[in-house]
């Protein structure tokens, strides 16, 4: 019988219209503007209107979102910062698109390469956000931002962001991305015992060679 | 009524205020029109993807009267340029810009449009849509999210805001010349760029003489 | 399919390799080159020999034409991979070309398939295809100078061979590849061009290519017209271009017109590692990004003999059955946007769509661009929660409830809706052998009844683990094209569901240590998913350096396009616009 499509196709959107009412009698007041908001609207058990408020609320980003790429300094307790990156360069050897271009300099007098970046500039226009660069970096000098607000309204200047521009302390990186944090810092943490008990272990074995030797020596 | 509407300098009595507002003239224009941005239907590639998905029902631009995609430069007000721009797409796209009526607005959304993007050593790529066309708002990212992009029309109508009747280009004096469209040739030819060609290439020619003499 | 068949099938390609270097004794051979397999023929041989592979030992579908510039032996090679629609490995045959001046024949008349892939090395390589019907550059516009793929053409912005460039470390310094430019522009101009005389190509010759009818001896005189349909048009799912000859209303000719979108992924894939084009395959079909990873995460591991871990497998499996589910939501919302439908079915389509980008967003990191499969593996395994919930709940929350219901709620609206059944049934009809012999792909081949399908014709991965039906339909209309779909999103969710049962709850996600700069022995490899639209093939030459020496990409929507001409001829310009969405293409793909 004709009709009956339509009618189908508008008790569709009828039943999307109720369900959004039922959802919210369901999750009384904590469908909208409350921390668990999100998880109720956006899960897979919401039902019925899903829209994000974007200016006055936003879709939460999951830990591994990427975005644009920042640099790490940590704080030194006297006030000074150190930057993590060592100007190695893989970062810029693994960019598919070479959007990185690293400014490493070398001791006047020694003439060895400074481990710290004279300058970084990362070309916006060009990063296509693939994460490469924080997924080979072997110091977690450069992690991927969530931070998605950039517009602007010019971008010679704008869109290629230099040292000043990417650096960005540790403590947001722990922030944004808590459980890499962790995970890394753990992993660093059991890398430097490792290396503390190699060393105290040759050290321990030195002496004991040295003992041995003295021992030797003295008969 | 609406407060963001209403002008500070000049005060309203407290018993009228819920009456009444006073207001000028460029705020009233601007607000109108910055709440009802036509964009064209306009999408080139993966940042279109997101651009519907800004136009769905999970981020809907409707929130912001702008769900009216046209799909003829004739009613439109913005140009999302939404993917990389190639060589053998920008005539296409300066002659859709050239085709819109004035007042309009220039987007370029992700990184191909605002500069090239990933595949701006390409051959058939344009390195920003803004080498052609005046660009009013760029979004980085590759693609912007759905969010990034909204965030990009709110600047954008902030900068509607930022707009006066008195000086914008529309209601000025001189007419406002269209954008000439470039041609396809051996390579993407620019006619802006016509003196500039014929000098380089005249230069090419004599570089080539002297090496065959 | 079982062990027993694809066993069967073996002894069919020793077979077909003796009796074709046995009956073209001479002029076929094997290719013995370290790495390579197939055969080398002679170029003037070629069309007996494509007939004898088609007629007699059944490989009846052409899924793969492409060129390789070796500038060093001074030859271009042309590839031809074919297959047998009843399943098992494909065979490759190879055409030595004097890089001066190459000419071969056509296999149009054979595998009319080859049309647009012909023209497409035509147009990158310069190769000449003798009896071609409408030899014209594909992906750029005619007159452009050079032909782009050759190893000794260089682009405006060109920097070094390949990557990584020297300018990025350890000098510094941040510049624009404008400044280096004479133009400010990313363009170049052959040496001796003079703008001052010098008249740009037309359409005119394409426009007069088009069979047009005149109506002499109807009742009702109709002018014959040409019409644009695109680049710039809310049905063409993109800058897509169609130029249609109209008899009144009824469309006389078609010719699809493309590269609007022709990014060069290829030569930026060339200059390229192989990692590094991962994140490029993304951007390919950019609908489907976890499987065009997949796609070439086993083109590569081919070559480099890389195992990958169980979980990995499993998720990996996983990650493409959503992208098809994903996929077909978003096609049969765009089919009906196409039919008039506007909006509403989409929006619900992009609504399921949604919660699959949100289990991509949290793994992979990125809504859309995935790259998330490594060679050997990914990139990292699941997070521990999503939207508040665990995530392996979230996602068999998803594919056990979720989705199941959104696919029914779209086909209970849409399948018996009496607008989509007369607009849709008996509309761009594709009969089998048509469909076999244009080779298209996915949907498109099936809903004519063609059981192809790579997961079961030559599986990958661990489908010949999966319980799942390869869906078909036999009208081969627009139709039966959307209800394949739907079947389609059915059967991928339960494998998801599968996939959820089985996978071990822990273990390693990548074999190895990961590297930046991966080793890959010299060779060629091709290979290829069933992706949501088609047969995805990524065929990849190494010389046993950093980057590829040939990446080429198979991309179903492209060579989907081949039929669409003939699907349209006798049919409505409205019509047009429907099988166009019913092929479900995606310009990044097409293009490139």
């Amino acid at each position: 019988m004709y009709g009956t499509g339509i009618l189908k196709g508008m008790g569709v959107t009828i039943r999307h219209l109720v369900d959004s009412f039922v959802d919210d009698m369901r999750f009384l007041g904590q469908r909208y503007y409350s921390d668990s908001s999100m998880n109720i609207r956006q899960g897979t058990e919401g039902r019925g209107v899903f829209t994000v408020q974007y200016p006055d609320e936003k879709l939460p980003v999951p830990e591994q979102f990427r975005f644009i790429p920042f640099l790490l300094y940590e704080n030194n307790e006297d006030g000074s910062t150190t930057d993590r990156c060592t100007s190695c360069g893989i970062c810029a050897k693994v960019c598919p698109p070479q959007c990185i271009w690293i400014e490493r300099s070398s001791d006047p007098d020694t003439g060895r390469p400074i481990p710290e970046p004279t300058n970084f500039y990362i070309d916006i226009d060009i990063c296509m956000n693939c994460g490469y660069c924080a997924e080979y970096c072997p110091f977690d000098a450069i992690k991927m931002d969530h931070d998605y607000e950039l517009a602007s309204y010019d971008r010679t200047e704008a869109h290629i962001f230099d040292k000043a521009r990417l650096d960005k302390p540790v403590e947001y990186y722990a922030s944004i991305r808590p459980n890499d944090y962790l995970a890394e810092e753990t992993a660093r943490a059991e890398e430097l015992a490792k290396k503390a008990a190699k060393k105290e272990a040759a050290a321990a074995r030195k002496a004991a060679a040295a003992a041995k030797k003295a021992a030797a020596e003295d008969n | 009524m609406n407060n963001e509407l209403s002008n500070p300098d000049i005060p309203v009595p407290s018993e009228l205020q819920s009456a009444v507002t006073i207001t000028s003239l460029d705020k009233i224009y601007n607000w109108g029109r910055r709440s009802s941005i036509w964009p064209m239907v306009f999408g080139l590639a993966c940042c279109a993807i997101e651009m519907i998905c800004t136009a769905a029902s999970r981020f809907d631009i409707a929130r912001f009267g702008m769900e009216v995609f046209r799909a003829t430069p004739r009613q439109a007000d913005l140009m999302i340029v939404s993917g990389t721009v190639t060589k053998k797409m920008v005539p296409q796209i300066v002659r859709l810009f050239n085709q819109m009526p004035e007042p309009k607005y220039v987007m370029a959304m992700g990184a191909c449009a605002s500069g090239g993007g990933p595949f701006k050593e390409g051959y058939n790529v344009v390195s920003g849509i803004d080498k052609f066309v005046p660009v009013d708002v760029y979004v980085p990212g590759c693609p912007p999210t759905p969010q990034a992009l909204l965030h990009g029309l709110i600047k954008l109508q902030e900068k509607i805001d930022g707009q006066s009747l008195k000086s914008v280009r529309w209601y000025g004096q001189e007419t406002s010349e269209a954008v000439p469209v470039p041609v396809l040739g051996p390579d993407l030819f620019d006619p802006r760029q016509h003196a500039l060609l014929a000098q380089q290439a005249g230069q090419v020619q004599e570089n080539t003489e002297s090496v065959e003499k | 399919m079982s062990d027993k068949d694809s066993l069967d099938n073996m002894p069919v390609n020793e077979v077909a390799s003796d009796s074709l270097v046995a009956r073209f004794d001479g002029e076929v051979r094997s290719d013995t080159r370290e790495g390579y397999e197939g055969y080398i023929v002679d170029a003037n041989m070629l069309p007996e020999v494509a007939s004898v592979l088609r007629d007699d030992l059944g490989y009846d579908y052409l899924s793969s034409v492409t060129g390789v510039d070796y500038i060093d032996d001074n030859h271009i090679e042309v590839v031809y991979h074919a297959d047998q629609t009843t399943g098992g490995k494909g065979i490759n045959l190879k055409v030595q070309l004097d890089r001066e001046n190459p000419i071969v024949p056509t296999l149009v008349p054979i595998y009319p398939g080859a049309d647009f892939q012909e023209r497409e090395v035509f147009d990158m390589y310069g190769v000449k295809f003798d009896g071609h019907p409408n030899l014209r550059r594909i992906l750029m516009w005619d007159g452009f100078h050079g032909y782009p793929l050759r190893k000794d053409w260089k682009e405006a912005y060109y920097e070094e061979d390949i990557k990584p460039f020297d300018s990025r470390w350890p000098g510094g310094g941040v510049k624009r590849s404008e400044a280096d430019n004479p133009y400010g522009k990313n363009v170049n101009y052959p040496p001796g061009f003079d703008i001052n005389n010098w008249t740009p190509e037309t359409d005119d010759s394409l426009y007069e290519s088009l069979e047009k009818t005149n109506s002499n001896g109807k009742s009702l005189h109709t002018d014959s017209i040409v019409v644009n349909i695109g680049p710039q048009h809310p049905s063409t799912h993109g800058v897509f271009r169609m130029v249609v000859a109209l008899d009144g209303e009824t469309i006389t000719d078609l010719q699809p017109v493309m590269g609007y979108l022709h990014r060069n992924h290829e030569k930026i894939g060339e200059r390229n590692t192989f990692l590094q084009n991962m994140p490029y395959t993304d951007r390919l079909d950019y609908l489907c990004s976890m499987s065009n990873n997949l796609g070439y995460a086993l083109a590569v591991e081919q070559l480099m003999g890389a195992d990958v871990p169980e979980r990995a497998q499993y998720i990996r499996v996983l990650m493409a059955e959503l992208t098809r589910i994903s996929n077909h939501m978003w096609a049969i919302g765009f089919l009906l946007n196409d039919l008039g439908a506007f909006q509403t079915p989409a929006l619900y389509a992009i609504r399921a769509r949604e919660l699959i980008l949100d289990v991509f967003e949290a793994t992979a990191g990125s809504r859309m661009m995935c790259n998330y499969m490594r060679f050997g593996g990914l990139a990292r395994d699941f997070p521990d929660t999503l939207r508040g919930e665990d995530t392996v709940k979230f996602i068999t929350d998803l594919v056990d409830n979720t989705l199941p219901k959104a696919i029914d709620e779209l086909d209970h609206f849409l399948t018996a809706n009496e607008i989509v059944r007369s607009r849709c049934i008996g509309v761009g009809v594709l009969p089998p052998d048509k469909a076999i012999a244009y080779s298209t792909g996915g949907p498109l081949l099936r809903a004519s009844g063609v059981s192809y399908d790579l997961r079961t014709a030559d599986p990958y991965s661990i489908y010949d683990r999966f319980d799942f039906n390869i869906c078909t339909r036999s009208n081969g209309d627009v139709y039966d094209r959307y209800l394949v779909r739907v079947d389609e999103m059915r059967e991928s969710t339960r494998i998801c569901q599968q996939v959820m049962r089985d996978i071990p709850a822990e273990g390693e996600i990548f074999s190895g240590k990961p590297q930046y700069s991966v080793k890959v022995p010299a060779g060629e490899s091709y290979g290829r998913v069933e992706n949501p639209k088609g047969e995805l093939g990524y065929y990849v030459v190494s010389t046993g350096k950093a980057n590829p020496y040939r990446y080429h990409v198979r991309a179903p929507s492209f060579v989907n396009l081949t039929v669409l001409g003939e699907l349209c001829k006798g049919h409505k310009v409205a019509d047009a616009v429907v099988i166009l969405g019913s092929i479900d293409i995606v310009l990044g793909e097409v293009d490139r």
